[in-house]
């Protein structure tokens, strides 16, 4: 346990008072004092998730503009995601590249509704703020980056998350899948985004942090919402296949290791022109030496982060970088990274579990099927 | 006549005669969360006090259970491999991890008895 001086020096959100008095129990996290749990405990908040609606206090996450003359094409510079095409009012996942081709950061990328071209919108991981922010300041200097702390940011995630949302915002139920437009709900000005870190359809709600406890607690008065903790968000995310930096990512690995080929545009594959493009581009044709997969260990023991991977002959080949139980999946599942011949669905290899292997498939993520909003049905 | 003693680590132990049945405390499992995966010894394992003698599991994470006493263990809770929640739902009934002998009765002695635990309890929470 950490001492009171060291939860003393703790940050809190704007909803710290309510996740009190929802009886959640606090953890720090990356500097934070955050809701692990609620009450109805980490099994049943992610259950919940994929039957209804939870909604998850993301407010440590770091959001900012960057600002600065065509700012997505400077942006380009330091990210392999392709910026200059993305549209106004859509987001873009991508990477912070360090000139190795390593991630810095995993971190979302949008364009303002007004078409405004000197203006990008960021969210970054909590636990990278400072240094990500220092990355983007050194990288574009003539950027101005605005940073939002006094916001709050607010998940909502589940199949009746568009249900809840639209008695209080008309239109966003119209919202494609990865785009953000400003709304007003109870009054308030919010920036809404169709997006999350659960691979539920769902919603990611930037509010003022004045404003952020009522409309939080409006969401939780309706009938489908359940408060849910960082512990179900790392389950969810784990059986969507989603990485977590610092464990399934770090400065050393690259996006083609991790899986992220599809998040590296067409044009920049062809270009390059962002950090680390010369590894990243040889690594795209050539293959990478180690690839992040899916594994499913066939017994009911789930294995950790830093369980060694093993060919079953004894060989190291990987390491398993998440790992846990799946309450949809209904059994332990993991990701790792191994090295790329052993990396093909259906290849069994040995997890080592307290000094005894584990039998486990490679396979394919993500784990529960992906159901983001592809467009009226 | 049976006697129940706690450690500071929240398993019980339950002697009847020279036969010990141990598992965790309802605050244990309270803290775990729900339990998705319990690893119990098997049969003729020699355990020492202290030293780790089963495995549970929650969704979030692995904690290890540790003997109470010494001794051998006589059964491992074959029921919790594919209901591992008995250990939430009943954890000082029928989700028992093992039994085992003992092989040093005053070890027992030295263990809190339930107003001790109690009081323990009470003083973590404070």
């Amino acid at each position: 346990m950490p001492d009171s001086a060291a939860l003393d020096s703790l940050l809190t959100t704007p909803l710290d008072a309510l996740h009190r008095s929802l009886g959640a129990k606090m953890v720090p996290f990356a500097g934070y004092s955050m809701p692990v749990q609620y009450p109805l405990g980490v099994l049943k908040e992610h259950l919940h998730t994929r039957a209804a609606a939870g909604l998850f206090d993301v407010s440590h996450m770091g959001q900012a503009d960057l600002v600065g003359d065509a700012i997505a094409v400077a942006l380009e510079s330091l990210v392999p995601g392709e910026l200059q095409a993305l549209k106004p009012g859509r987001i873009r996942y991508t990477q912070l590249l360090n000139d190795d081709g390593g991630i810095i950061d995993d971190l979302m990328i949008a364009k303002p509704v007004d078409g405004d071209i000197n203006r990008v919108h960021l969210v970054v991981n909590a636990a990278c703020k400072d240094k990500d922010y220092a990355v983007l300041q050194a990288g574009l200097p003539e950027a101005k980056l605005e940073r939002k702390d006094d916001h709050a940011l607010l998940a909502l995630q589940g199949p009746e998350a568009v249900t809840v949302l639209s008695r209080l915002d008309t239109e966003c139920a119209s919202m494609p899948f990865m785009s953000l437009r400003p709304a007003t709900i109870n009054g308030v000005d919010v920036v809404i985004s169709r997006c999350g870190y659960t691979g539920e359809d769902g919603f990611e709600i930037s509010i003022s942090a004045a404003d952020a406890d009522a409309v939080a607690r409006t969401l939780l008065e309706q009938p489908e919402v359940e408060p849910i903790g960082l512990g179900a968000r790392d389950s969810l995310r784990l059986e969507s296949g989603l990485c977590l930096y610092g464990h399934d990512m770090d400065d050393e690995t690259s996006p083609i290791e991790a899986d992220l080929t599809w998040s590296i545009g067409k044009r920049r594959r062809a270009e390059g022109g962002f950090p680390g493009d010369a590894r990243i581009l040889k690594e795209l044709h050539e293959g990478p030496s180690r690839l992040r997969v899916g594994l499913k260990p066939i017994g009911r023991a789930p294995a950790r982060e830093g369980a060694v991977i093993e060919v079953p002959d004894g060989a190291a080949v990987g390491v398993v970088t998440s790992g846990g139980f799946g309450p949809t999946a209904e059994g332990p599942i993991a990701m790792g990274y191994v090295a790329t011949e052993h990396a093909k669905p259906g290849t069994r290899l040995h997890l080592i579990v307290r000094g005894k292997a584990l039998e486990a498939d490679v396979v394919a993520m993500p784990f529960v099927p992906q159901r983001y909003y592809r467009g009226s049905k | 006549m049976t006697d129940t003693r706690y450690t500071k680590e929240h398993e019980w132990i339950r002697l009847d005669g020279d036969a010990a049945t141990v598992g965790i405390t309802d605050y244990a499992q309270s803290q775990l969360g729900d339990i998705v995966f319990v690893e119990v010894p098997d049969s003729g394992k020699a355990i020492a006090k202290g030293g780790e003698a089963a495995v549970v599991e929650s969704v979030k994470a692995a904690s290890e259970v540790y003997a109470p006493v010494s001794g051998t263990v006589t059964e491992g809770n074959a029921g919790l491999g594919d209901a591992p929640d008995t250990v939430n739902s009943d954890p000082t009934g029928e989700g028992w991890f093992f039994k085992m002998t003992l092989s040093d009765a005053a070890e027992f002695d030295g263990l809190m008895d339930q107003a001790a635990y109690d009081a323990y309890l009470k003083e973590i929470d404070a």
